[in-house]
């Protein structure tokens, strides 16, 4: 079985978060929201410990976490760029944009570049429309983003 | 008791409030097709996740058909379960089932005992209208178990055994959409999960996404080289359960038949799981005296109660489950590999062979024997003491692959020495049979007195936990009993938290006990068969001369020639094990 690694502190506070939830079962979508902001993602030791914690099985934490997407199981880079693909952004070639990111760094959606610097996602409509189609890098909006546009974006945190 | 009116199909029928329209159908003997519904009443198990909507109905009045297994009936409602609408829709259901299903039934495990194909066959489907994708995923070979979800219909049914009955938690419906599998935690293999292959969602699977490892053909080979003593062994339950495969009743006692298809098979020498029940018995019990004696006198260090380890699914269960409790199940190993070692080493003495030389073959109700005949304690340089373990499935297959008319075939008696038995040993296949002979025996060594009476009927029964005070001459023990792994891990729960009463605790893995084994012909979501191998059992029981497992020739035989008396260091070395730690470890960088 699986040797669980995790840091003392972060699997201390891993587990106050449990704890802040009093380890009820029906609040495993909350713990791993936090618990994602806490490693940036959820790898098999952290979902071995919730479900621990919670006193459920991690086959169920497990297939929880497949299948919302906002989870992953893969670290985020340090810039996380997500594309909107809602039907405004969709329709005003947001996949032309993700296909540039693409491109330009190498990676596959939900994947992260090997410097660590960047990770690739797409996300649903952000309520921003009117801008479309909208770039999400971290928590900064680049509206109206054009595939030639892209290569100022990632310029900007690149260096 | 409230109760409503409601017509089906032109029926007015009076059903309890609160009946699903499903269960009120059937109570008017009208069979409403399903596929993820499974209602295991006399286990008082059931799964309606209402996930394949093969069970719709049209209720008058509603806009949408209604999914019979989770409507719940109402005054005055009428239904319908059979009119062009329900059929329709029920058909369009289906063939998008198939539509991501592979068509290799001609070569499929379940070929003739799955659902989803006999349902095709029902609804007459002969062509295909949607064309799509359809999903993939790697197959996955365990020791005991294989899953092919390419097969698999999610209908949830091994999910709610291996997390709601066993509480093992190894499988989880994961991923999303068109992607979504059952699987283990990070869609690890079965045997890199807690799995303890009681073989209970191969029990409910419907189509041939979860089957047994298949070892036939390894058998087949075995009996074909002329340089092998091929010896086998068979289990209690698989004696009343094997004839469901030849058509016989449920609950018809085959074991005439069975040890004259073995002989014609060309096992060398045809023997008994049971004969080593009774073995077991000797070496059990005498540790429960011993514990109980020495606990009695005082002894701090020896822990009560003590547990059976006849059932090698309840051993992967603590070993994954409970490790802190390593020291409380008896250290006696199970009947297969008590006879494995004895036919190995006594018996190939006797006969004048190397062990080497000899294949000994078991026939089990059970997929977790598999894995324990795999384990590397019970081999010696490599050669393990039981070679191949088949389920009564598997031999069904064997029979008929071997031209044998099952059915007409004479009573014929096991081989000596091996092959003797007691009434004790048969009921080890039924929950409460192991620990009620592990009483007859123990009763009459500690007392010294005749038992009048055999039959301890406060230890019988279905309910999942039991209990009841044995006197011995003045001395109550204490029993606990407990089938199905979830049951189990409350009796366990007290244990470690002190409050446990018990002397002694019987527990097997399967709710029924091997009678409902993983390996057991397949009962299709009916419970009542389980409950007729379980009166069988206990007929044959009756049926015995001799019903006390001390009361063995065969076994005083083999004490007196080979292992001195029951815990001797012969017999600790050859009949006794230990076990091993296998939870996750949490390692703090």
């Amino acid at each position: 079985m699986a040797t669980i690694k995790l840091s003392a502190n972060k699997l201390d506070e891993l587990k106050a978060v449990c704890k802040s939830f009093n380890n009820e079962k029906g609040e495993l979508i909350n713990v791993l929201h936090k618990a994602q902001g806490i490693f940036g993602y959820l790898p098999a030791e952290v979902q071995e410990v919730i479900a621990k914690e919670l006193n459920i099985s991690v086959a169920h934490v497990y297939g929880v976490v497949t299948f919302y997407s906002f989870f992953t199981m893969l670290p985020k880079g340090e810039h996380p760029v997500s594309i909107c693909l809602g039907t405004a952004c969709y329709v005003r070639g947001a996949e032309k944009v993700i296909d540039e990111f693409k491109r330009l760094l190498h990676v596959n959606v939900g994947e992260t570049t090997p410097d660590g610097k960047f990770s690739l996602a797409c996300l649903r409509c952000v309520g921003a429309c009117g801008l479309a189609p909208v770039v999400l890098v971290g928590d900064k909006v680049y509206g109206r983003v054009s595939p030639e546009g892209v290569k100022d974006i990632v310029a900007e945190y690149a260096k | 008791m409230e109760t409503i009116k409601l017509t089906i199909d032109n029926k007015v029928i009076e059903v309890a409030k609160g009946t699903t329209i499903l269960k009120a159908a059937k109570g008017a003997g009208i069979h409403i097709p399903s596929l993820c519904y499974l209602h295991l009443h006399d286990l008082n198990i059931e799964n309606k996740p209402a996930g394949c909507r093969i069970c719709v109905v049209e209720v008058q009045g509603r806009r949408n058909l209604a999914p019979a297994c989770v409507t719940d009936c109402a005054e005055g409602m009428v239904v319908n379960t059979h009119n062009i609408r329900v059929l329709n829709s029920r058909k369009t259901v289906l063939e998008l089932i198939l539509s991501d299903h592979p068509t290799d039934c001609l070569i499929c495990a379940k070929n003739g005992n799955c659902e989803l194909q006999t349902m095709a066959q029902e609804f007459g489907i002969r062509k295909l209208h949607y064309e799509g994708e359809q999903s993939t995923y790697r197959e996955d070979t365990s020791p005991a178990i294989i899953r092919d979800v390419d097969k698999c219909i999610m209908c949830r049914r091994c999910e709610m055994m291996c997390n709601d009955v066993q509480t093992v938690g190894v499988l989880s419906a994961v991923n999303r959409g068109f992607m979504s599998v059952v699987a283990p935690a990070f869609e690890r293999n079965l045997d890199h999960s807690e799995c303890t292959y009681c073989g209970q969602c191969v029990a409910v699977c419907p189509t041939g996404a979860l089957t047994e490892v298949d070892h036939t053909n390894a058998v087949i080979r075995a009996l074909a080289d002329p340089s092998k003593t091929v010896v086998v062994q068979t289990a209690p339950a698989v004696r009343v359960a094997l004839g469901e495969e030849f058509g016989l009743e449920a609950g018809t006692i085959v074991t005439g038949k069975l040890a004259a298809a073995l002989r014609r098979l060309g096992f060398n020498f045809v023997f008994d799981t049971d004969f080593a029940a009774d073995l077991t018995i000797m070496e059990e019990g005498t540790e429960l005296l011993d514990r109980l004696t020495r606990h009695l006198n005082g002894d701090k260090d020896v822990p009560l109660p003590i547990l059976t380890s006849c059932c090698p699914g309840w051993v992967n269960f603590f070993e994954h489950q409970f490790p802190e409790m390593m020291d409380i199940p008896s250290t006696a190993r199970s009947p297969q590999q008590m006879f494995g070692a004895i036919a190995k080493t006594y018996f190939a003495e006797k006969i004048g062979i190397k062990r080497e030389d000899m294949v000994v073959v078991s026939i089990m109700p059970c997929l977790a024997k598999k894995f324990e005949c795999q384990r590397d304690e019970f081999s010696t340089n490599g050669n393990p003491d039981v070679d191949f373990s088949i389920s009564t499935r598997e031999l069904a297959h064997l029979i008929k692959q071997s031209n044998i008319n099952f059915n007409e075939l004479p009573e014929e008696d096991f081989d000596h020495p091996m092959g003797e038995s007691t009434g004790a040993a048969v009921i080890f296949g039924t929950t409460g049979g192991v620990i009620e002979a592990a009483v007859r025996t123990a009763y009459e060594v500690q007392t010294g007195k005749k038992l009048q009476k055999v039959d301890f009927e406060e230890l019988r029964g279905m309910e999942y936990i039991r209990q009841a005070t044995i006197d011995f001459d003045g001395l109550p023990i204490n029993i606990g009993i407990a089938h199905g792994l979830g049951n189990a891990r409350k009796l366990l729960q007290d244990i470690k938290d002190g409050k446990s009463k018990f002397h002694a605790i019987e527990i097997m893995a399967c709710p029924g006990g091997c009678i409902g084994g993983g390996g057991q012909p397949l009962h299709h979501g009916d419970s009542s068969i389980i409950k007729a191998r379980q009166k069988a059992i206990y007929l044959e029981d009756a049926g015995k001369t001799i019903r006390k497992s001390h009361e063995n020739p065969y076994i005083a035989k083999l004490y007196e020639e080979f292992l001195g008396k029951p815990m001797s260091e012969k017999a600790h070395h050859l009949l006794h094990t230990h076990y091993f730690d296998k939870s996750n470890d949490t390692v703090i960088e």
